[in-house]
């Protein structure tokens, strides 16, 4: 369990905060300090959304320990409207309502938890739409 | 750059050794190995391991094994690539040789799994995936690789028991194949049923884990002297990167680190994927055996499962690949199995392969870490 | 009554409910307790990645976008619990630091059972009211656990209500004023190492709930001139069906004024959120110029008592974000078994 680790990581987890490349437009996460499509150092802070779509998902089984008491939990690479593509967990959705290129959006929700006694990791997981789902 | 010859191999079963320790495992290859080269020492030892730390709290892993091969003092390093690390370590000590700066390698790949079980196991392998932004959210590497199957099948139109081939092949393979750990032939129907691991991947398509260790005899010509004709040569050797994380691949249905390696591992040895007679491939998943077909040329885009249905994969087919049961079959310790692939090679190109045999002058060995954020791909070429 | 120097009012509001259900039935199936016990329908679930924290944050955030606020501007986060996922850490810390508002802003814990989401609104209000602060939020969220098998565990529900106080003029619905009542009345409680709590029974009736409630209503009422036909809307503490009925019956109020905010029979009792999620379902049908009530209370014992009234902006972003009535619909039913491993029942290590 490390503290500085996940409290470092905090502003993208809570707030998906990536960065927007100034020079050629691209919007990134995670943060780089080299734009992978023009090289530019040239990267401002940005905050995502949070609304995509489902690019591809999956169903976990056999989970990494500090999972295996979410078994079966979904996951999906998301591909946010802004562009990027992010590996999360999907959330408040039957596992077998998913499909590919249903709409989502981001939520903060538990991630994981070290025992009984150690910290709460937070951060993002994604949705079926709310207003897709009144 | 100088030629260089493998002029010994060694390698334990891959089974769950229970009574025996991953020092143990890799010193016994190295001593098999070297007896068959005819040496007592060597300049190097590159011994290629994955997990040592996360599975058994042991790193300087690379100067025990000297030690206890009877080495001490030679210079030795770990190489780490995760799944690669294996392909690596052939790498580096490809290098050394060919370079100049050493005559004689001796490249190790070793992995002991099973001192934990259950979901560590899947903790530790997920130290190849990308730890901020992939493990985090409790994705296994089986997971990712199961994203990656699920967005191929929704865009090629392919459904999951087409990736059987993949699996069916390599059991059958792995049957004839003393040191392979699943050696019982399994049929499409149950690779269908088998149980999810990460859906759609299930048990039959993931390559499970095994401790194992194998271990290749690298020299130059000089050094290999008589035997050299007599001897597999390494033709090529290539190493290239792509981004770790799945997310931030520019494609992920393509492995462009296994696309750039094998590219210039073809043009280095002057020869293209028609040449190749077998593939020795990173089968961890259906999937991934599918992709790296794709990749280093051996099908288009979105017709690598096509192939394995149509039986080009085959013994008889035209590009065998996991001729001795592959990372499926044979099991996987992880950071040994880019030198096990190299060691069933040279069994292959030597005619040593039995039931197995593939009439082979030019074979392709591929180690992939992750999910293809490292592709190393060796060619090598049957004695004249 | 209490009334700040300025005039404030709430500028925006946000509440949440998971989207799991249980019905009380099937409690009642599995602990063999009579007809007679079911006070109310279902009851809302939390998720197995679902906490306080959690809760309180989707409450904020659409708070936040309600008010169309910078979160940077607000001053405090006060979040009122009485099941924080840390005994020691503040979850407020963690709540500012989701939605933007560090670090320039207090943050902090409340605790006063069903009332403390009430008690740090009084503070906002304060907070704003004296010109310390132009922006203030408070919270009430709780995912309440009951002991299994008990009367408590019908209604024990989770859910979340964050109010953000500022000044008069940006206001949706500014306040008249505000009144409290409080003594130390021990009807409900839980020492450190329990896991469930303790309550009274009868004891909680008459002498807490209805007491406190009915002085700070009533006496907030008395001091602003105001009876119950003054009233549109009012929305008590709901720990049943029940009891908020009877109190509001007793203070001259009809169904149409208390229907709004009832969502107990739904949602079950949210504890701190309870009243907080009752006036949000009021704010989101509301035209201008309705007069509202609010009275919480929490074991104790105390109740907050304020008086609100609805202004021009009371529609302001009521499109798209999300109503309390969106999450009370969006539903998804568990069977008994399916909830204990949700509440963490099961003894897993």
């Amino acid at each position: 369990m490390s503290l500085a680790k996940h409290w470092r990581m905090q502003s993208q987890r809570y707030r998906l905060l990536g960065v927007r490349c100034e020079d050629c437009g691209a919007k990134l996460l995670p943060r780089r300090l080299v734009c992978p499509q023009c090289k530019s150092s040239n990267l401002r802070p940005h905050h995502f959304g949070g609304e995509g779509t489902v690019y591809s998902y999956t169903v976990m089984y056999d989970a990494p320990s500090g999972y295996d008491g979410l078994v079966p939990y979904p996951a999906a690479l998301v591909q946010l409207d802004d562009g990027p593509l992010v590996a999360a967990q999907l959330t408040d959705v039957d596992i077998d309502e998913v499909y590919i290129g249903m709409p989502v959006e981001m939520v903060t929700r538990r991630l994981r938890e070290y025992g009984e006694s150690g910290m709460i990791v937070y951060g993002y997981k994604f949705r079926p739409r709310l207003k897709d789902h009144l | 750059m100088r030629r260089v010859y493998i002029t010994g191999i060694g390698q334990t079963s891959v089974q769950e050794h229970w009574d025996r320790s991953a020092r143990e495992l890799a010193a016994s290859t190295i001593l098999e190995a070297m007896e068959q080269a005819g040496i007592q020492k060597a300049d190097a030892i590159y011994v290629g391991n994955a997990l040592s730390g996360e599975l058994t709290g042991q790193e300087n892993v690379a100067a025990l094994v000297a030690d206890f091969a009877g080495l001490t003092g030679t210079e030795a390093i770990r190489v780490e690539a995760a799944g690669a690390s294996g392909g690596a370590a052939v790498r580096l000590g490809y290098l050394a040789v060919a370079s100049g700066v050493q005559d004689t390698a001796i490249v190790t790949g070793v992995e002991k799994m099973s001192d934990l079980t259950g979901p560590s196991v899947e903790e530790a392998l997920a130290t190849s995936t990308d730890e901020e932004y992939e493990a985090i959210h409790g994705l296994s590497l089986v997971a990712l690789n199961a994203l990656v199957m699920r967005r191929y099948m929704h865009q090629f139109d392919v459904e999951r028991r087409d990736f059987a081939h993949f699996s069916v092949n390599a059991h059958r393979n792995a049957a004839n194949n003393p040191y392979a750990m699943f050696r019982r032939p399994i049929t499409v129907e149950q690779f269908e049923k088998s149980r999810l691991v990460a859906d759609p991947i299930g048990l039959l398509d993931s390559a499970g884990a095994g401790d194992g260790a194998a271990t290749i005899i690298l020299c130059s010509e000089e050094e290999a002297g008589g035997r050299a004709n007599s001897s597999v040569e390494i033709i090529s050797s290539s190493l290239a990167t792509d981004a770790v994380a799945l997310h931030d691949r520019s494609n992920p249905l393509f492995l462009r680190a296994v696309y750039d390696s094998a590219q210039k591992a073809y043009e280095q040895a002057g020869v293209g994927p028609e040449q190749i007679d077998i593939f020795e491939l990173h089968d961890a998943s259906a999937i991934l055996a599918a992709l790296s077909l794709e990749a280093s040329g051996f099908a288009s885009e979105g017709q690598g499962v096509r192939l394995a249905m149509q039986g080009e994969i085959a013994l008889e087919g035209s590009i065998p690949i996991c001729t001795m049961g592959g990372l499926k079959g044979r099991g996987y310790p992880v950071g040994a199995a880019g030198v096990y692939q190299v060691v069933e090679l040279v069994q292959q190109l030597r005619g040593e392969a039995g039931a197995n045999q593939v009439d082979a002058r030019l074979g392709m060995a591929q180690s992939i870490g992750g999910t293809g954020a490292t592709a190393v791909t060796h060619i090598l070429k049957a004695p004249e | 009554m209490m009334k700040p120097l300025r005039d404030v009012g709430i500028v925006g509001y946000g509440a949440y409910v998971p989207r799991y259900r249980i019905r009380a039935e099937e409690i009642s199936r599995v602990w063999k307790m009579g007809e007679d016990n079911l006070h109310l329908e279902e009851k809302a679930v939390p998720g197995l990645d679902e906490d306080t924290t959690t809760i309180a944050i989707e409450a904020a955030r659409n708070a936040l976008r309600k008010a169309a606020l910078d979160p940077s501007r607000l001053s405090a986060i006060w979040l009122g619990s009485e099941s924080k996922p840390y005994s020691v850490k503040p979850t407020a810390t963690i709540v500012a630091e989701a939605v933007g508002a560090t670090p320039y802003t207090t943050a902090a814990d409340w605790e006063f059972a069903c009332k403390a989401g009430t008690e740090a609104m009084q503070a906002a209000i304060g907070f704003v009211g004296s010109g310390m602060a132009e922006y203030a939020m408070a919270i009430g969220a709780d995912t309440a656990q009951g002991r299994p098998g008990d009367q408590l565990e019908y209604t024990a529900g989770a859910g979340g209500a964050a109010f953000i106080v500022g000044p008069s003029e940006e206001s949706m619905a500014r306040l008249e004023g505000s009144h409290s009542y409080v003594t130390d009345t021990p009807d409900f409680f839980r020492r450190p190492n329990q896991q469930y709590p303790t309550h009274g029974n009868r004891f909680t009736g008459e002498p807490s709930y209805f007491t406190h409630t009915m002085m700070a209503a009533s006496g907030l009422m008395d001091a602003l001139g105001y009876g119950p036909e003054d009233y549109d809307k009012v929305v008590f503490h709901q720990p049943n069906s029940k009891f908020p009925v009877r109190v509001a019956k007793r203070l001259g109020f009809v169904e149409e004024q208390y229907r709004d905010g009832l969502l107990v029979p739904f949602v079950g009792n949210t504890y701190a959120a309870s009243s907080g999620i009752g006036l949000a379902a009021i704010l989101d049908k509301a035209e201008p110029g309705e007069r509202i009530l609010l009275a919480s209370y929490g074991s104790g014992a105390g109740s907050d008592a304020f008086s609100f009234v609805t202004t021009e902006q009371i529609a302001r972003g009521r499109n798209p974000i999300p109503k309390i009535s969106d999450y009370v619909s969006r539903r998804k039913e568990i069977d008994y078994a399916q909830y204990a491993r949700q509440r963490g029942k099961l003894v897993m290590y």
